[in-house]
């Protein structure tokens, strides 16, 4: 199985209880109790005022990710293609337009409309950093982080530059809520890059596995895993809160999983 | 970057099922837009819907997924003799190493539209038995795919709005250059829903009657749905006819969420890379499918990106006008129509289009040419600034 190895330059997270990537790291190494208490993301300022006033949660925290992690990489986010991966997009916007096209009336306003693409998250982004390069929105259901990383992984080796990726879910209300039960948002943020810099913080090397994916010890950190697709991502924010050289197997698709091997730089 | 082979294309539209039914339709301008009350919307709209999708009945192991757009999704696979020749390549590669990536914008979203009309009075339930996973999510179309096939390797859907199943091929273009599988089928998949038809009405751009490309009386899209499913494979050693993926270029307006800029920057800076990225000069592409939506913004920017890059003599032509704008399954659809006009040398003229815009000055074909082609371009553009061009290329003797 080959493998292929990427630089991690920074990193976010914004979560229950998990409110930034310096602030989380004694949770994440089981220090301090997780106590998954309710995500404040104000909506980013980069944003022009009238998008900052009508933006819902989606595109505030897939925002806030990005920017977290491209401050912590010293990056400049107007150069960094991007990766926006997610299970539902804007999950709220979904549900309003699904809402007014059962009523009598049906007719959805236009910037419901437009909000509703899946990378409306990611046109925000661009319009508020003027980033004019590659950007990619995907949907893996429960493999949002780990399909995201295997783009990003892609996309930075393929053209040789470093890349952002910002993995986020978020739920619906009901009755969606009932089928696609996601108790709390979270974000993961990380720029990679192809080679070393004085900014990298470990190598990555990735490889497609048969083995089963890892699990947590904490109960409710396993929760959180479980319970929301960017969750997914835990086992390797672990493995880089320790500060430890090892790896971990993260859940991705049926019969193939996503091995990272982390060594601290 | 390596150039990939495609070693097998179908697609399915209102144009009919198939190859041999598009390339006719296409040589001979025949569209597929009709204006009818579609499902259970009010008013007539010009719509480009796939015939008889509604008896489609899905493989009894899958039938979990069904819905409108796996529907098509299936009826689309079943062409051409498609699933025959993915299976050979799952035979030379290993399932492992066969990657699923489509693109969709809505995938199946009418699922969840009619089962919200039918929410319990009482407590708000959609009804038992709706198949949220299977139909609505965005993954869905390449969950379906990935297990029609039993697929083990990496899979996801791009959904960057209309440019979503152009994008598609850069994904397994940069999964293929860094080892992590041997071929791959991309391509797209959307299917007629509410959201877009209401959607795109909102925002006045809809057309009354069958959309009209690059023409002064055009008025907006007319809404069409579609499948296409193409075989990616490495073209390490290329024989003459193939047909090769040679370039991909992307990148983003940071302009406007619906609008396209004014100037068409964003669409002209992924032209010039994906040409740039297919090692040859600008003078050597022969045909530009555009992504003519026939939107008055949309056709007038993509122009000046067009005409700015290559001048105004570069043939080049819409064919929405034939198959409806089918969003996230345009960039297949399109790739696969450029695989036709190299495979048997013609480029189609725009149907619905009785004359060019006198403000638009690239060279906008109203009747379909013969003549063999060696390079083309397809242009695919969507909401949120996102753009994505491909160059195919016909490898010579």
């Amino acid at each position: 199985m080959s493998t292929a190895s990427i630089f991690l330059e920074g990193i976010s997270l914004l979560g229950p209880g998990l409110n930034g990537w310096e602030a989380s790291r004694a949770i994440l190494r089981g220090e301090q109790l997780f106590e998954p208490t309710a995500l404040q993301v104000a909506a980013p300022a980069a944003l022009p005022a009238t998008e900052r006033r009508r933006a819902g949660l989606a595109v505030k925290l897939s925002m806030a990710t990005g920017l977290a992690a491209v401050e912590h990489a010293q990056a400049d986010a107007a150069t960094l293609p991007s990766i926006f991966s997610s299970t539902g997009g804007d999950c709220e916007n979904c549900h309003s337009i699904l809402e007014v096209l059962a009523s009598p009336e049906r007719m959805i306003s236009p910037t419901r409309f437009h909000n509703s693409v899946h990378n409306a998250p990611a046109g925000y982004w661009s319009i508020a950093t003027q980033c004019t390069a590659a950007s990619t929105s995907l949907c893996v259901y429960d493999a949002t982080f780990t399909g995201g990383l295997l783009e990003s992984l892609s996309q930075a080796l393929a053209s040789a530059a470093p890349c952002l990726l910002v993995s986020f879910d978020t739920a619906y209300p009901e009755p969606l809520y009932a089928l696609r039960p996601i108790p709390y948002p979270m974000g993961v943020g990380m720029v990679i890059s192809p080679v070393q810099t004085p900014q990298s913080k470990a190598v990555l090397r990735l490889a497609l596995s048969q083995d089963p994916a890892m699990q947590l010890a904490d109960v409710s950190l396993e929760a959180l895993r479980l319970n929301n697709p960017t969750g997914r991502s835990l086992p390797l924010l672990r493995q880089l809160a320790l500060g430890q050289n090892g790896r971990v197997v993260l859940d991705y698709l049926s019969d193939c999983q996503l091995a990272v091997e982390v060594e601290h730089v | 970057m390596l150039a990939l082979r495609l070693g097998a294309y179908t697609l399915t539209s209102a144009l009919g099922t198939g190859l041999s039914a598009h390339r006719d339709a296409l040589c001979h301008m025949r569209g597929g837009i009709v204006k009818k009350h579609w499902e259970t919307v009010a008013d007539e709209f010009c719509v480009a819907e796939v015939a008889s999708l509604d008896d489609v009945v899905l493989r009894p192991d899958l039938r979990h997924y069904d819905c409108r757009n796996n529907r098509l999704a299936q009826l689309g696979l079943e062409q051409d003799d498609f699933i025959n020749s993915v299976r050979q390549a799952m035979a030379r590669y290993g399932a492992s190493r066969v990657g699923v990536f489509l693109g969709s914008s809505t995938s199946g979203i009418l699922s969840s539209e009619v089962a919200y009309r039918y929410r319990d009075p009482q407590s708000g339930a959609l009804p038992a038995g709706h198949r949220y996973r299977e139909t609505h999510n965005a993954y869905s179309v390449a969950d379906f795919v990935r297990s029609w096939f039993g697929l083990t390797g990496p899979a996801c859907v791009v959904s960057t709005a209309c440019s979503s199943s152009a994008k598609v091929f850069g994904t397994a273009q940069r999964m293929m250059a860094c080892g992590l599988i041997d071929a791959a089928i991309v391509g797209g998949v959307d299917s007629l829903c509410l959201t877009t038809l209401y959607g795109f009405s909102s925002l006045q751009l809809v057309s009354s009657q069958p959309c009209r490309p690059f023409d002064g009386a055009r008025d907006g899209i007319s809404v069409g749905e579609g499948a296409a499913f193409i075989l990616l494979e490495r073209g390490d050693q290329p024989q003459a006819g193939d047909i090769v993926l040679s370039g991909v270029g992307e990148s983003s307006d940071a302009y406007h969420m619906s609008s396209p800029h004014p100037q068409g920057l964003g669409a002209r800076a992924a032209m010039e890379q994906a040409v740039q990225q297919a090692g040859i000069a600008l003078t050597d592409i022969d045909y530009i499918n555009l992504h003519g939506t026939a939107t008055p913004s949309n056709d007038a920017a993509e122009d000046a990106a067009v005409t700015s890059l290559f001048g105004t003599q570069l043939a080049c032509s819409s064919t929405k006008g034939h198959t409806g704008h089918t969003l996230g399954a345009a960039g297949g659809i399109e790739a696969v129509i450029c695989a036709l006009a190299l495979e048997h040398g013609f480029m189609p003229g725009g149907v619905g289009s009785q004359s060019r815009d006198a403000n638009l000055h690239c060279n906008y074909l109203l009747h379909t040419v013969v003549r063999p082609l060696r390079h083309v371009l397809s242009n695919s553009f969507g909401f949120g600034g996102s753009n994505c061009s491909l160059v195919f290329s016909r490898v010579d003797a």
